[in-house]
């Protein structure tokens, strides 16, 4: 009797949600600081969109009020203006799709070589023994310094720039097809050769389908690097393409022109970057999806 | 070398050595050991952790090479992994971009089968491990349990003249773990297939078994050959049983002893 009594004193005793409830419904900001805690989800939209608000209002503020010589940095109005005047009088579309083209005619070489011998390299260990040296050194010697040698080579035509996004590209993504294929489990290899597989009937039924999904982010990160190459490549001895346009708009004191040059070359990176994203999503399920 | 009385498998004084890098750097992960499997036996190799027995798992399975030594199956010697040794793997061996119809699918795909006969095949095999309604879900989709019933289906549906498993259960929750076993010996009793499976858990060697190896710890030997002598179908419940009991006292005893030499050794 006296242990019934008991439990029902413990029962008794007053519940411990409401002090519970009071730690949890302490406002949010505590946890702003917490290493690695999530923050709610609109919230992080309103952090971000601020963020870009805040640019522009500095920008804005700067030019705007004349505080800063227009020379320098013009104010946004402009920027649009000299843009929409590059399209309608300088047929800036021509140098885009110039630059454009170089890009993708470079790097669509650098694939069609580079990314069978990466997956040779990340497979047969006979031939990553062969490539692996050369093309390791190779990749550490930046693109641009070969620009001059391209030039005294082989002139300063379309072949040159595209020559160095192929130079930029080809050997980081050799190496980097080959640490992902080499990567592929082990026991996914064996399972295949008893269920009778070959050696080649390995690669081409485990090896390749394993690592492509890893591949394409591979191509999704180089292709970001290839922007990056085109504008050092034309700025050095080129006529045509958005590099060329922001060197001459320097050399005429066009800033918005220069300014309005970088934007479009992030605004073409990004959208490759995001098309490229969105179908490897969409082509992988297995991979990403749940 | 003839085998005699038609061993399906013959292991014949098999040892392998790794060696490292650096010279002396040799280890003897496998002693002379010689095993005869007799068709439609259920055979457990129970030992310590690193005591070679994965090792003779993957030399019968043609994945690893043994320095010296013979395997046979029918009488004929192997090189090099086939089709007719399935092998059933600790985790993750599933193809991850591949639903689970086309992962049991897999090793059909070199037989000659024809798609319809194929589709006949992976619907039965389905049906054994129990996975109806799952057939679209990939491998990510997919429990601990399921994913090695898959496994399990998918060694089964080339129809192996024996079927290796690795420890396939170790990863799973001791719930799930039962179940499977269960599952398993089911599928032996159906199947009549010859089955080699390697463990560590004493409990699961018995349940599972009508021969349990014994193997000491490193260098791996066979220490003991102990015949499981309990009726089949067995009753989950039959681990309860005094025989059971019996059994699990005697491993647990020959198995402590390794153990604690295994334990020892590793300093």
């Amino acid at each position: 009797m006296e242990k019934l009594v008991k439990t029902e004193e413990v029962v008794k005793r007053p519940p411990l949600i409401p002090l519970q409830n009071k730690r949890n419904g302490k406002p949010k900001s505590r946890k702003w600081l917490q290493p690695q805690e999530n923050i709610p989800h609109r919230l992080y939209i309103g952090i971000s969109i601020s963020s870009i608000v805040l640019l522009f209002a500095v920008w804005s503020l700067l030019t705007y009020s004349g505080m800063v010589d227009p020379l320098f940095l013009p104010t946004p109005t402009e920027i649009i203006h000299s843009g929409v005047i590059l399209f309608t009088e300088f047929g800036f579309i021509n140098d885009i799709s110039i630059t454009i083209y170089r890009v993708l005619a470079g790097f669509t070489i650098a694939v069609i070589i580079g990314l069978p011998l990466g997956i040779l390299m990340g497979t047969f260990k006979v031939v990553e023994a062969f490539f692996e040296p050369v093309i390791s050194s190779i990749r550490y010697m930046p693109a641009s310094a070969f620009i001059p040698l391209f030039i005294l080579w082989i002139g300063v035509g379309e072949l040159e720039k595209i020559t160095i996004i192929f130079v930029g590209t080809f050997f980081s993504l050799v190496l980097m097809t080959a640490v992902e294929v080499a990567n592929v489990r082990r026991e996914l290899l064996e399972a295949a050769y008893t269920l009778g597989r070959s050696n080649f009937g390995v690669l081409r039924s485990v090896i390749l389908p394993a690592s492509i999904p890893g591949i394409m982010e591979i191509i999704r990160l180089i292709l970001g690097w290839a922007w990056s190459y085109i504008i050092v490549a034309e700025l050095v001895a080129s006529s045509s393409g958005i590099g060329s346009l922001i060197l001459e708009s320097q050399r005429m004191l066009k800033t918005g022109n220069i300014i309005f040059g970088i934007l479009t070359i992030g605004v073409l990176g990004l959208l490759s970057d995001l098309i490229l994203k969105v179908s490897i999503r969409k082509m992988f399920p297995w991979h990403y999806g749940r | 070398m003839k085998a005699m009385m038609n061993a399906k498998v013959e292991i014949d004084n098999v040892t392998k050595i790794y060696s490292g890098n650096k010279k002396n750097s040799q280890v003897l992960a496998l002693d002379t050991t010689s095993l005869k499997i007799m068709p439609n036996e259920f055979i457990t190799i129970l030992g310590p952790s690193g005591c070679g027995k994965s090792t003779l798992l993957r030399v019968v399975g043609g994945l690893e090479e043994q320095t010296t030594g013979h395997v046979y199956l029918d009488g004929e010697e192997v090189f090099g992994p086939s089709s007719n040794r399935g092998m059933v793997f600790q985790a993750y061996s599933l193809f991850p971009w591949l639903t689970v119809e086309e992962n049991i699918e897999f090793g059909l795909k070199n037989n000659g089968m024809t798609a319809a006969q194929r589709k006949e095949v992976v619907h039965t095999y389905i049906e054994l491990v129990r996975l109806n309604g799952f057939e679209k879900h990939y491998p990510k989709q997919l429990s601990g349990g399921m994913q090695q019933r898959v496994a399990i289906a998918r060694a089964l549906a080339n129809d192996p003249e024996i079927l290796l498993l690795d420890e396939p259960f170790g990863a799973l929750d001791n719930q799930t773990r039962t179940l499977m076993q269960e599952l398993l010996l089911e599928i032996w009793e159906k199947s009549n297939k010859t089955i080699l499976f390697i463990t560590h858990d004493v409990e699961e060697s018995i349940f599972l078994a009508n021969r349990v190896i014994v193997m000491t710890s490193r260098p791996g030997r066979i220490k003991a050959d102990i015949p499981i002598d309990l009726e089949h179908p067995r009753p989950y419940n039959i681990k309860v049983s005094p025989r059971f009991l019996e059994y699990k006292e005697q491993l647990t005893e020959l198995i402590r002893e390794e153990s604690l030499k295994a334990m020892m050794e590793v300093k």
